[in-house]
């Protein structure tokens, strides 16, 4: 008889950390984690921040040393018009004190950390395993295939990202369409700790987050991003890959033209890019989900569409982290009942229901379709900017009045296209 | 040091485990195929270009495994895979 585990992991992210982290924490002595990367992290990326507020009780003993970067004390969006471009910060106590709503994150380091803590809790990790395939046997996955071995457990739980080769290959998903992902990609450009601070008016561990919509994705679904970590900055662009398909500008331009930008250069000025990393986000929200679970298999985080853009904020590792501990959750139960096929996993799915992860996409299910629209992405940030400029400029001869001006480009076809802006807004 | 540095240059930055065989691969009859010239702009690397037949052409050094050229073109244009256990890139920072 071949050797079986308690559970089979695929993939080292934060999903395949929780879950595996949870079960091990459980009492789960054969709990496998099988990373393709030379370590857990290896192969991630993230923009740059992790929301701890939805997912901090579920890691009680996890966060007070976890190598987070700095937390976001000053949160910013700054409207990109060809150029100009308007700023809005919002800062103060409230971001300022304990507990801290979001930190910058950078992923090689927090997970291969996060995978030390599963280990010593007794996860068997091993690296460098890449898994080609999962095992069926009467149309339920038994396990996985991984450099030409099979690998026997009683529940698969794939965690191996927004492609997710594994829920692919038993069934629970589609290769994905364009118009239900990004693509985001970044630099690390390394700074002195005073130079950040001091270039972005920080104290000690205090951090900023800044986006950035309008003429930096040339009006394509999407934006920049700048985030501070300790010693570094994170700057990149996330953009609709059916935007992108329609050609205009190749990715890799959208991001050098954001850091030659008067605004960004100044700030990244004398860093060294110690990094360029990128990686596909999930986007679709749950109307493009796959099937969260089957028989003898379940699907977590990136892997089942679990990322989430309303605008202002991009989530996604915190619904990895939460449906990590869920799927674990689950698999306690069904091994209680005995019943790892589709009917015992099914608890999985109840239990992301009750929690913020599925009410967040339930209640966001229409967000994707709403900020899916050109006039967010070129006409507004114009206008903001057409807006500063006629409230600041002082030209040569006499000055125009303010309200006649501004209201010399809201023409009733405007205004009209406004309210039905605003119809859209309503449903987010 | 802030300056654009040029794709070659940035990904020189990244730590690259060599790899053996190319993970993803244009399958045969498809590199005149409209649908793949999206990869050209998708791809944020920039590994993908058009040749002066034009075909595209991948070259598969430099790849970040983002998983983009597959959303954008689809499993019937690309054979693609991930690069074996331990090769391929392996960020420091993520």
């Amino acid at each position: 008889m071949e050797e079986k585990f308690d559970a089979i992991i695929v993939g080292g992210g934060l999903a395949g950390l929780a879950a595996a982290y949870t079960l091990a924490d459980a009492g789960l002595e054969e709990v496998l984690l099988l990373e393709r990367g030379d370590y857990s992290g290896a192969k991630n990326v993230t923009g740059g921040r992790l929301y701890l507020n939805p997912v901090r009780e579920m890691f009680p003993d996890l966060w007070k040393k976890a190598p987070l970067e700095r937390y976001i004390a000053h949160e910013q969006v700054a409207v990109m018009a060809a150029d100009r471009s308007v700023t809005v910060d919002y800062s103060g106590s409230e971001l300022a004190g304990e507990p801290y709503n979001s930190y910058s994150i950078m992923r090689a380091k927090f997970d291969r950390w996060f995978a030390k803590q599963a280990e010593r809790k007794g996860v068997q990790m091993v690296v460098k395993s890449l898994v080609d395939d999962v095992v069926m046997e009467d149309g339920k996955v038994i396990g996985v295939m991984a450099g030409g071995e099979a690998l026997y457990a009683d529940v698969v739980i794939a965690c191996d990202g927004v492609l997710s080769l594994t829920a692919e290959k038993a069934g629970l998903r589609g290769p994905g369409r364009p118009a239900d992902y990004a693509v985001g990609y970044k630099e690390i450009i390394e700074l002195p700790r005073e130079t950040i601070e001091a270039r972005f008016n920080l104290e000690g561990d205090e951090g900023l987050a800044r986006l950035f919509m309008g003429e930096v994705t040339q009006g394509k679904f999407g934006g920049g991003f700048l985030y501070t970590n300790k010693e570094s900055i994170s700057l990149g662009i996330v953009v609709g890959i059916k935007d992108l398909m329609e050609g205009q500008v190749a990715a890799p331009d959208l991001l050098d033209n954001l850091k030659q930008r008067p605004e960004i250069a100044r700030l990244i000025k004398d860093g060294n890019t110690a990094e360029y990393s990128g990686h596909a986000v999930p986007e679709g929200g749950i109307k493009a989900m796959g099937k969260l679970f089957g028989h003898g298999i379940l699907v977590t985080g990136d892997a089942a569409g679990m990322s989430m853009n309303i605008g202002l904020t991009v989530r996604g590792m915190e619904y990895a982290l939460a449906s990590g501990y869920y799927a674990a959750q689950a698999v306690i139960q069904a091994r209680e009942k005995g019943d790892f096929t589709a009917a015992g996993l099914s608890v999985y799915k109840k239990l992301l229901d009750d929690s913020f992860v599925m009410q967040d996409f339930n209640n966001f299910k229409d967000a994707p379709q709403a900020l899916d629209h050109p006039r967010f992405f070129n006409r507004y940030p114009e206008m903001a900017g057409d807006i500063m400029r006629d409230l600041y400029e002082i030209p040569a001869g006499p000055k125009q009045r303010i309200y006649p001006t501004i209201k010399s480009y809201l023409s009733i076809g405007e205004l009209w296209a406004m309210v039905g802006d605003m119809r859209r807004m309503m449903k987010i | 040091m802030s300056e654009v540095l040029g794709l070659k240059e940035k990904l020189g930055r990244n730590v690259f485990k060599h790899i053996e065989h190319p993970h993803i691969v244009i399958k045969e009859g498809k590199a005149n195929d409209p649908r793949l010239r999206a990869a050209v702009y998708v791809c944020p690397a920039g590994l993908y270009s058009v040749n002066e037949a034009g075909e595209v052409e991948l070259t598969i050094d430099g790849c970040l495994e983002c998983g983009t050229c597959r959303l954008a073109c689809g499993p019937e244009l690309l054979e693609w895979n991930y690069p074996v256990g331990g090769t391929g890139v392996q960020f420091r920072f993520g």
